[in-house]
C-alpha cells in the first residue's frame, strides 16, 4: 500500500476514467431495480409455516383479501340508505380487479324453506324495503353465524365487504396498488356520495400496500432529513464546502452504484432494503471524514496539498479498510437471518461499505487534487480530549467497577425482552392501516386469523357424521376461546340447511344425520349459489378436508403461537384419525420473529470471533485483540439491557441489531486501541498510551460517531416500526459504544495491560497508523 | 348466406371525394362503422341461428358423462352421471341428470326444464331424505358439483339467453371459425360476455371464453372428439374447462350417448324425478 499511494496521485486520470466507467455501468442496473411489497419477501422459500400456509392456498382457494370497513354516523347499517350503500358497494366490488369472490351482508346467500322449495336469494334484496322487512333482515343476520362478528357487528353499528383476490404468482407491487387504488377510489366516490359514512380498509392487500407506502413515504421523508443532517455537520466539522461537495460525491456514487448493482443481481426493493441508501450514507461519511479532516490537518502543519493528501491517506488507510471489513462482517452476518429481505439489507449493505471504501481511498484524494481545501483551524478541542483523558486516568476504578457494575445490571435485565411480532404494530399508530386494524379490532373484527385444515383422509370424508361432529365441536372450542371473535365453519352452514330441508324447524338446526343427508344437502345448496360465492373455499376438491377459520384479537405472537398450539394439542387428543393444520400470514410472523432471533443469536458469537481475529491480526497483539471484545460486546448489552427495561419487545428487525451494530462499533475499538498500540510500541507506558490515544483519536471518534448515531436517529422518523425500532436502538447502541470506548475501555486497558512495556507487542513492520 | 349480402351493405355507402383523399376515407371510415356494427350483430345472430337450426330435431337422447375434476397441482376427483334430455319445440329443453358417483349422492336426481326468456325450473330429488326440492334462485352462475362448469354452461343454447355479435373469422385447428361474441341478456349471469369459436362447415362450437363480470378472463373451455350422430346432430365427447384465474380444469367427458330412446314429456314430470334410477 505505501508505494500505492503515489500511485493513486499519479494515476489520477486513470482513476477518474475507471471510476466513471464503474459508476455509469452499474448505475445501468438501477433500470432493472424494482420494488415488491408482498409481505410474502419476509419468508424464505423453505420456511414452514409459508409452505404450510401455501399448501392450505392450494387445496382450497386463496384467501388474499381486502376488508371494507363501513360505519355509519348513525350507528345503524341496517337504515335505507345504508343497505342501499351496501347493495351498491358490493355489486361495484366485483369490478375489483382480480378479484374472485365478494362476500357482504347484502350478498350473503340466505336460505329458507317454502312448502317444498329451498329459497336461495340475497339477504339484501334490490328493492324498497319496509321497516318490518329491514328488522327481519337485522335479526337474520344478527343470528348468523357467518355474518355476526364477521361482516357486521353484533350492534349493528359497522358492516363489512370483503373482497378476494386471486394474485397471479409471483406478485408485482403493481397489481397491489391497482387492487387499492381501485378499491380506495370506490371509497371515495361512495364517501362523497353518503358524507355520513366512514370507510376503513385492511386486510392483506391493505397490509402488502402499507408495506409499500411506508417504504415509499421512508424514502420520501426520510433520504432529504439524512440528506440535510450530512451536509450540516459536515459543513460545521470540516467548514470546507469543497470538502463537502466532495463527501456528498462520495455517498451518492456509492448508494447509485450499490443499488445499480443490485438491479443487475435481479434483487428487488423492499421495505427493508429501501433504507440502504439512508444506512450506507452514514456509514460511507466516516471514511470521508477521517480522510479529509488529515488532510486538513496536514495542511495546517504548512504541508502542500499534494503532501497532505498522501500523509492521510498513509495514516487512514489501514484504519478505513479494517473499520470497513469488520462493518461489513457485521452486516455480512444477516445472511444467516431467516428473512429474506433482511439477508438482502445485509449484502447491499456490505457491498456499499466496501464500496465506499474503495471510492473513499481512490477516487476522494483525486477529487481533493482538483478541489481547494482549507487548512484546520482547531486546537481547543484537544484541550477537552486532554481533559477528559487526565479524568479517565484519575477515576479508573469507579469506571472499570462502574461499568462492570452496569454491564451486569443491563445483562440481568435482558431477560425481559421477548420476541413479538405483529404485522399490525409494525405500523406506528399514526398510519391508516393501523387505525383502520384497531378500528376493526373494536368495532367489528380483528385482523389476525388463523385457517384450520380438517382432514379426513379419504375422498367425501367431509360428509361423514364423525367429522362432522368433530368439526362441530372443535368450532365450538374455538369460538369459546378468548382469543377468538369468529369462527367460520361449515358445521353452521350444514346445521341451517338441515333446518331449511325440515321446513325451518329449529329442532333440526342440527348436523346431518347421515354421510348421504350432509352430502345431498350440499349437493343442492351448491346448484343454488351464484357465482363466486361457491363453497370452494371451504371443502377441497374431493371434500376430503374443509377449511375452517378463526378470526383473533390482534395477538402478540407468543399469544398466537400459544393458541394455535394449545388448538392443535387438543384436536389431537379428541380426534385423533382426523389431521388438523394451520396456517395464516399472521401465524407466519408470529414464528419468524423466534426463527430470526435463534438463528441470530447462533451466528453472534461467530461475528464476534471473526472480527476479534481481524483485531488481533492487525493490532499484532493476542492481549489487545481480547481486550477488544470487551467494548465491542458490552454496548449490545447495555443496549438491549435497556430495551429490555424501557420497550421489552423484540420484532424481527431487531434481533438483526446486535450483530449489525457490531460491525459498525468495532470502528471506534480499532481506532482507538490502534493508537494506543502505537504508543505502546513507541515504548510508553500504558498510561501515556491512553493519553496519547485519546489526544490523536478522541475528537474523530466523538465526530463520526454522532455522524452514525444522527443517521441512525433519522430511521426513527419511519412510520414502519421495524425501521424505526431498528434506528433507535442502533443508534443507542453506538453511542453507548462511544462512551464504553472513552470511559470503560481506557480503564480496562489501565486494568489489563498495565504490566511489561511492551512485552507481547511483537515488533513493528510499519511505522504508520 | 346471409354473410355474404351483409358484406354487400357494408360497402355500398361510397362518399364522393369532395374533401380530399384523406378527409374523405375518413368520412367513408365513420359512415361505414353503424352499418358495419348493426351488420355483425346480424351476421352474429345469424351464425347462432344456424347454429340452433343445425341442431334442431335429435328428439331425445341418453348419455352417460364423466366429470374429472383438477386442481391446479393435478389432484383429480370424479363424478359420474347419466343425462337424459329431451327436444322441446317451442320452449326450452328438459333434462334429468341422475348422479352415480360420489356414491354418497347415488340417485340424486336433477331436472331442468329450461325456457328460453323466463327462469328455468329447476328440482332436485334428494334420495336421502326421499324428497324433491324445488330451486327456487335465480342463482345459476355457481360452480356445477364444484367443477369449473357453471349450470349456465350447461343448459340449453336459445338465442334469446343472449345477443349476439359476429367479430371476425379466425382459423381453428384444421378448420375455420367464426369467432361470436355472446353477451348475456340475463343480469344473474356470472359473465359480461362469451367469445364463441363456431366452426363454418358444421356450426359446431370449438371453443369459448368466459369473461366474468369485470371483463378478465375467466375460463376457456375447449371442445373435441367431436362425432356425428343419425347423419346431422354433432357431439363433443370431450369438453375441457380450464380456469384461468385459478388454474383449475374440469374435463366433461360423453361416454356414451344414445338417440331415439323413446322417452316422452312424461319421463321429465316431477313425479318421474322420484322414480329416476
Amino acid at each position: 500500500m505505501a508505494s500505492v499511494q503515489p500511485l493513486i496521485l499519479r494515476g489520477r486520470w486513470l482513476i477518474l476514467a475507471l471510476s466513471l466507467c464503474f459508476i455509469v455501468l452499474s448505475s445501468i442496473g438501477l433500470g432493472q431495480l424494482y420494488f415488491r411489497g408482498d409481505y410474502r419477501i419476509f419468508f424464505a422459500k423453505d420456511n414452514p409455516q409459508l409452505q404450510a400456509f401455501e399448501q392450505m392456498q392450494l387445496e382450497f382457494n386463496k384467501s388474499d383479501n381486502i376488508l371494507i370497513g363501513i360505519a355509519p354516523r348513525s350507528g345503524d347499517v341496517f337504515q335505507p340508505e345504508m343497505l342501499q350503500l351496501i347493495r351498491e358497494y358490493t355489486e361495484a366490488a366485483w369490478q375489483t380487479p382480480y378479484s374472485i369472490r365478494v362476500d357482504s351482508l347484502s350478498n350473503f346467500q340466505h336460505t329458507t324453506a317454502e312448502v317444498d322449495d329451498l329459497v336461495v336469494a340475497d339477504l339484501v334484496p334490490n328493492s324498497q324495503l319496509s321497516a318490518a322487512e329491514r328488522l327481519v333482515i337485522r335479526d337474520i343476520a344478527i343470528a348468523e353465524p357467518a355474518l355476526v362478528n364477521r361482516l357486521v357487528a353484533a350492534n349493528g353499528k359497522v358492516t363489512a365487504i370483503n373482497i378476494t383476490v386471486q394474485l397471479p404468482e409471483p406478485t408485482q407491487q403493481q397489481q397491489v396498488t391497482e387492487i387499492w387504488s381501485f378499491v380506495s377510489d370506490l371509497s371515495a366516490q361512495f364517501a362523497a356520495r353518503y358524507p355520513n359514512v366512514e370507510f376503513h380498509h385492511t386486510g392483506i392487500i391493505a397490509l402488502n400496500y402499507a408495506f409499500a407506502s411506508e417504504a415509499e413515504q421512508d424514502v420520501r421523508a426520510l433520504v432529504p432529513i439524512m440528506l440535510a443532517a450530512i451536509m450540516l455537520m459536515l459543513a460545521v466539522l470540516l467548514r470546507s464546502i469543497a470538502g463537502a461537495l466532495a463527501t456528498l460525491l462520495i455517498i451518492v456514487v456509492t448508494v447509485t452504484s450499490t443499488l445499480g448493482i443490485a438491479g443487475w443481481l435481479g434483487l428487488f426493493m423492499s421495505t427493508a432494503t429501501v433504507n440502504v441508501p439512508t444506512i450506507l450514507m452514514t456509514l460511507a461519511v466516516a471514511d470521508s471524514v477521517h480522510l479529509l479532516a488529515s488532510m486538513q490537518f496536514a495542511l495546517a502543519d504548512g504541508k502542500t496539498k499534494s503532501q497532505a493528501i498522501q500523509y492521510s491517506l498513509q495514516r487512514n488507510w489501514q484504519p478505513v479498510v479494517i473499520t470497513s471489513v469488520t462493518t461489513a462482517i457485521g452486516f455480512l452476518t444477516l445472511n444467516f437471518s431467516e428473512v429474506p429481505i433482511l439477508r438482502d439489507l445485509g449484502n447491499l449493505t456490505a457491498l456499499g461499505v466496501m464500496l465506499a471504501c474503495v471510492f473513499s481511498l481512490t477516487l476522494l484524494p483525486v477529487l481533493m487534487q482538483f478541489l481547494p481545501l482549507r487548512a484546520a483551524t482547531i486546537q481547543q478541542s484537544s484541550g477537552t480530549m486532554a481533559r477528559l483523558s487526565e479524568w479517565v486516568i484519575q477515576r479508573q476504578r469507579l469506571l472499570l467497577w462502574g461499568f462492570v457494575l452496569v454491564t451486569l445490571l443491563c445483562t440481568a435485565l435482558l431477560p425481559l425482552n421477548r420476541v413479538n411480532d405483529e404485522p399490525n404494530k409494525y405500523f406506528a399508530s399514526s398510519t391508516s392501516f393501523r387505525q383502520a386494524n384497531d378500528f376493526m379490532e373494536q368495532n367489528l373484527s380483528g385482523f389476525t386469523s388463523i385457517d384450520f385444515a380438517l382432514n379426513g383422509g379419504v375422498a367425501g370424508a367431509v360428509n361423514q357424521p364423525e367429522l362432522l361432529q368433530a368439526l362441530e365441536s372443535f368450532s365450538n372450542w374455538l369460538a369459546e376461546q378468548p382469543e377468538v371473535m369468529h369462527v367460520n365453519t361449515l358445521s353452521d352452514v350444514l346445521k341451517r340447511l338441515n333446518k331449511n330441508m325440515h321446513q325451518d324447524d329449529l329442532a333440526f338446526y342440527r348436523l346431518p344425520e347421515t354421510a348421504a343427508e350432509a352430502a345431498q344437502y350440499l349437493l343442492l345448496y351448491e346448484m343454488s349459489l351464484p357465482f363466486g360465492l361457491d363453497l370452494n373455499n371451504q371443502l377441497n376438491i374431493d371434500k376430503s378436508a374443509t377449511r375452517l377459520t378463526a378470526t383473533l384479537y390482534n395477538l402478540g405472537s407468543k399469544e398466537l403461537i400459544a393458541l394455535e398450539q394449545r388448538a392443535l394439542a387438543y384436536f389431537a387428543a379428541n380426534w385423533p384419525d382426523y389431521q388438523l393444520s394451520a396456517a395464516s400470514a399472521a401465524l407466519m410472523f408470529a414464528y419468524i420473529g423466534e426463527r430470526n432471533m435463534a438463528s441470530m443469536l447462533t451466528t453472534l458469537p461467530l461475528a464476534l470471533l471473526l472480527i476479534s481475529i481481524l483485531l488481533v491480526v492487525s493490532l499484532r497483539s493476542w492481549r489487545l485483540g481480547l481486550i477488544s471484545i470487551i467494548p465491542n460486546l458490552v454496548p449490545a448489552l447495555i443496549g438491549f439491557g435497556l430495551w429490555g427495561l424501557l420497550v421489552g419487545e423484540i420484532n424481527l428487525a431487531l434481533s438483526v441489531v446486535a450483530s449489525m451494530s457490531l460491525g459498525i462499533i468495532v470502528d471506534d475499538t480499532v481506532h482507538f486501541l490502534s493508537k494506543y498500540r502505537h504508543a505502546r510500541e513507541e515504548g510508553r507506558d500504558s498510561e501515556q498510551a491512553v493519553r496519547y490515544a485519546f489526544h490523536s483519536v478522541g475528537r474523530a471518534l466523538c465526530i463520526t460517531t454522532l455522524v452514525l448515531v444522527a443517521g441512525f436517529a433519522v430511521l426513527m422518523f419511519s412510520g414502519f416500526r421495524l425501521n424505526s425500532d431498528m434506528g433507535l436502538l442502533t443508534s443507542g447502541i453506538i453511542l453507548i459504544a462511544l462512551l464504553v470506548d472513552l470511559l470503560f475501555l481506557p480503564a480496562c486497558l489501565l486494568k489489563l495491560d498495565k504490566t511489561g512495556r511492551t512485552a507481547d507487542v511483537s515488533p513493528a513492520t510499519t511505522k504508520h497508523s | 348466406m346471409l354473410v355474404r349480402q351483409q358484406q354487400n351493405t357494408a360497402d355500398t355507402p361510397r362518399q364522393s371525394d369532395r374533401f380530399g383523399i384523406a378527409s374523405g376515407w375518413l368520412l367513408v371510415a365513420s359512415l361505414l362503422c353503424m352499418p358495419l356494427a348493426q351488420a355483425d350483430a346480424e351476421k352474429g345472430l345469424a351464425i347462432a341461428t344456424e347454429q340452433k337450426v343445425r341442431d334442431r330435431g335429435w328428439g331425445d337422447s341418453e348419455s352417460e358423462l364423466q366429470m374429472v375434476l383438477r386442481t391446479a397441482q393435478g389432484r383429480e376427483s370424479v363424478r359420474r352421471m347419466r343425462t337424459l334430455a329431451l327436444e322441446v319445440q317451442g320452449d326450452g329443453d328438459k333434462s334429468l341428470t341422475i348422479f352415480d358417483e360420489p356414491l354418497d349422492v347415488r340417485g340424486s336426481a336433477f331436472l331442468t326444464h329450461s325456457h328460453p326468456t323466463a327462469e328455468d325450473d329447476q328440482w332436485l330429488y334428494l334420495p336421502s331424505v326421499k324428497r324433491t326440492r324445488r330451486i327456487a334462485s335465480r342463482n345459476k352462475s355457481g360452480p356445477f358439483m364444484a367443477s369449473e362448469f357453471a349450470y349456465e354452461d350447461m343448459t340449453s343454447f336459445e338465442l334469446e339467453k343472449f345477443s349476439f355479435n359476429y367479430l371476425r373469422d379466425e382459423p381453428c385447428a384444421e378448420l375455420t371459425c367464426y369467432v361470436v361474441e355472446q353477451t348475456p341478456t340475463d343480469s344473474f349471469s356470472g359473465y359480461s360476455k362469451i367469445l364463441v369459436w363456431v366452426d363454418q362447415q358444421h356450426y359446431r362450437v370449438m371453443r369459448a371464453e368466459y369473461y366474468d363480470k369485470k371483463q378478465s378472463l375467466l375460463k376457456i373451455l375447449e371442445l373435441s372428439d367431436y362425432r356425428q350422430y343419425l347423419d346431422k346432430f354433432w357431439r363433443a365427447h370431450k369438453l375441457s374447462m380450464q380456469n384461468q384465474q385459478t388454474g383449475k380444469s374440469t374435463d366433461l367427458l360423453l361416454e356414451s350417448i344414445r338417440f331415439n330412446t323413446g322417452r316422452s314429456a312424461a319421463d321429465f314430470d316431477v313425479a318421474a324425478l322420484e322414480r329416476a334410477r
